[in-house]
């Protein structure tokens, strides 16, 4: 790691490791504008955007450059400038410029820095052959025709999530961002988990809309709307209403959600610890009759597709336990049974998370019976805001409102689902047997918690050592699979998350970098220290629902075999 | 389809660079040698087997001029569109064999198999502008007329053959 001075724009900077000229500059409290450049990937340095000039007058690009001792630059002198917008000007010959029509309208980086930089005239002509959309996946929208070949999508999608789903084609002036074979995104093995949405500078990768379909049920006097919530949501929400990450804004949200026509609000917390009494009750059974170690968590629908496809011999070693969405959706679409045979409503169960694989979860067959989905529409963090700011309610503003009773109550265990170490946490506060306060500070503290991408710790169960490991980015998933066929890791428990920190850095979340989605974690946490309830087991309606509506089918309303599709649902 | 292909070939190359990614270019021209082109169920096999990606195999071969994802006619004939072919009127001669096969830019296969027309940026042999080989026989100083002779020429010695 290096040390030392540079001056930039003739402003003294001190260095001190970073990794390169770009990031001193950024530190300085210079906004190098780049499209190419993302803290998280690899560099590429294909965008030029950040080209900084030195004392010779050559022009290169910081985010390439080691910064030197002694080393002086500018940032802005006529030439760069020139450069600049040259480059965006180039960028925008052969972009559709449809801006006012666009997904990305007001949120994507070429129109801003086209706004920033002034430019005012394309001078060239495109001529660059139409390409059809990619409409083929439940959760993502590709349209070619908006690439600026930053190739963000394809570093994220390979370091990452390692899925190499998308990659550079051809070459030249022909170049392209496509699936190998120029197939569409339902014909790879595409897990749904958005990265590449979220990190995309344009509008070339967007998130699937529910939003009209949204309306037309919260509009419809046929249709009950049920709305469940995700933890995470509440902690990234305020953000596209300017307030800070880790904000929670549940009440406000309740409240809006209300104005705009949901008949019932609930939390998705009541889904997780669900998910907490069953995957803990899987365990301990696994435990006694020798099932399959180690069992991996099964409530992110991205990592269980991963496993489906690139990976099924692990299938049986995922817990058989549906996802907290797709538990409390199953609940809920039973619980209203009676009430919509009564008055002859239609129960639709909207269900607002930070995820687009949920999108694609709740489309599966295994979640469907008589051809209706337990979950009907999911809406991401992202798609809420929009419909909140559609309708006309000033989100800063709104008061509070508690969720609904009955499934409106939820514990600190199933809040901290949003967060990578989450549903591991919540399980081993479910298996100790020890209630005590003590038990819960020593949980906290034996290695769940935090951003590093793989996190071991070990609980002691009824005198038997459990080694849990928690992993969030698939591709450091994948690592640790490795490790595991190899024999160099033994875990009774995995805790597996596809994006990075957990549900907060879900792709439907309002994109940020990694240390605003550990303040949403943050927020998280905090919420559960507040709680009176600390574990699943302790919810009073959890407790009610087993005495009731789970006595009959449990099992079919809280497990799914996949691959089977709808035959689970229709056993008991 | 894929039943026709017969991947025991792929294997053995994979199995002579010891299934080392590194090696991604030369297994490939290996393969084209062998299957006469890349066939799209092959390049999976070999992107399962080296442990990469689809998408960048599919990446590197569409990369590099010389790797052909369609298969290929009984012959190749390629014109140079180098710098010295092309002020010596190389593209003439291209549109004249385009017109006589019945092919275009996106087609470059006749329908029969038996004829593949492609450009190539350079053959190096300036000199003999403008050039194209058939079948990997250099023709030196040719027209629309010659050129079309030629295809004809060995459209007539198939003839006989037959």
């Amino acid at each position: 790691m290096s040390k030392g001075i540079m001056y930039i724009d003739g402003q003294r900077v001190e260095f001190d490791g970073e990794k390169n000229v770009l990031a001193v500059i950024r530190k300085a409290g210079i906004e190098i504008p780049t499209f190419c450049y993302n803290s998280e990937l690899s560099v590429y340095g294909a965008c030029r955007m950040c080209v900084v000039e030195n004392e010779r007058g050559g022009i290169e690009a910081s985010c390439s450059m080691q910064p030197r001792d002694g080393m002086k630059i500018r940032t802005n002198t006529m030439r760069l400038q020139k450069h600049r917008k040259m480059i965006l000007e180039l960028l925008l010959a052969a972009h559709c410029r449809d801006c006012t029509i666009c997904e990305k309208n007001g949120k994507c980086k070429l129109q801003e820095l086209a706004l920033q930089y002034g430019i005012r005239r394309v001078r060239f002509e495109d001529t660059r052959e139409k390409v059809e959309l990619d409409k083929s996946s439940p959760a993502i929208l590709r349209d070619p025709n908006k690439c600026i070949l930053c190739g963000d999508c394809v570093r994220v999608c390979d370091e990452i999530m390692g899925m190499g789903i998308i990659d550079f084609a051809h070459r030249g002036s022909n170049l392209r961002v496509t699936p190998a074979f120029n197939r569409c995104i339902s014909e790879t093995d595409c897990i749904s988990c958005g990265q590449c949405a979220a990190v995309c500078p344009t509008g070339a990768i967007t998130i699937k809309g529910d939003i009209g379909r949204a309306w037309n049920a919260f509009h419809d006097a046929k249709k009950r709307v049920i709305v469940q919530i995700a933890p995470a949501v509440r902690v990234a929400l305020g953000e596209e209403f300017h307030m800070k990450p880790g904000e929670n804004v549940m009440g406000k949200l309740v409240t809006a959600l209300k104005i705009m026509g949901a008949e019932q609000v609930y939390d998705t917390t009541f889904g997780a610890d669900l998910t907490v009494m069953e995957e803990a009750k899987e365990f301990l059974k696994r435990k006694e009759t020798g099932g399959k170690f180690p069992m991996f968590t099964s409530c992110c629908p991205a990592w269980v597709r991963y496993v489906e496809q690139r990976n099924p011999k692990y299938l049986s070693h995922i817990s058989t336990c549906k996802s907290p969405m797709e538990m409390f959706g199953a609940v809920l679409k039973e619980h209203y049974k009676p009430l919509a045979e009564a008055d002859g409503r239609e129960t639709v169960v909207i269900a607002i998370m930070p995820c687009t694989a949920k999108k694609f979860e709740a489309a599966r067959d295994e979640f469907k019976h008589n051809n209706v989905p337990d979950v009907d529409y999911v809406l991401t963090t992202q798609e809420i805001a929009t419909m909140i700011k559609e309708s006309g309610i000033v989100f800063q503003e709104m008061e509070n409102t508690a969720t609904d009773m009955p499934f409106g109550m939820g514990s600190g265990a199933g809040v901290i689902f949003g967060a990578t170490g989450g549903v591991a946490e919540a399980v081993i506060r479910r298996c100790v047997n020890d209630k005590g306060t003590g038990a819960l500070q020593e949980i906290e503290f034996c290695g769940v918690r935090g951003m590093q991408s793989t996190k071991e710790a070990t609980v002691s169960l009824d005198g038997e050592e459990i080694k849990i490991a928690v992993v969030h980015g698939l591709r450091n998933a994948q690592d640790l699979l490795k490790k595991i066929d190899a024999g160099e890791a033994y875990y009774d428990l995995v805790e597996v998350m596809a994006c990075p920190c957990g549900c907060v850095g879900g792709a439907g979340q309002p994109y940020t970098v990694r240390s605003r989605k550990a303040m949403r974690a943050e927020g998280l946490y905090a919420e559960d220290r507040v709680s009176q309830i600390k574990r699943s087991e302790e919810n009073p309606m959890v407790i009610a629902l087993y005495d009731g509506l789970l006595k009959k089918n449990r099992h079919a309303l809280l497990h799914v075999e996949y691959g089977t599709a709808g035959k689970n649902y229709e056993k008991e | 389809m894929a039943s026709s292909i017969d991947f025991s070939k792929a294997e053995e190359i994979l199995s002579s660079y010891g299934k080392n990614a590194t090696f991604l270019i030369a297994i490939m021209q290996q393969i084209q040698n062998e299957y006469k082109y890349l066939p799209a169920e092959v390049l999976e096999y070999v992107a399962a087997e080296l442990g990469i990606s689809v998408a960048k195999v599919y990446s590197v071969a569409t990369f590099y001029e010389n790797f052909s994802l369609e298969p290929k006619g009984k012959h190749v004939i390629r014109i140079c569109d180098g710098t010295a072919c092309h002020v010596r009127k190389s593209i003439p001669i291209l549109e004249a064999l385009r017109k006589e096969l019945g092919l275009s830019e996106k087609k470059k296969t006749t329908d029969d198999m038996s004829f593949t027309l492609e450009t190539v940026s350079c053959l190096g042999a300036c000199g003999l502008a403008p050039v194209l080989t058939l079948d990997d026989v250099v023709h030196a100083s040719m027209t629309p007329e010659k050129a079309v002779a030629l295809i004809n020429d060995v459209k007539q010695e198939e003839k006989a053959d037959e």
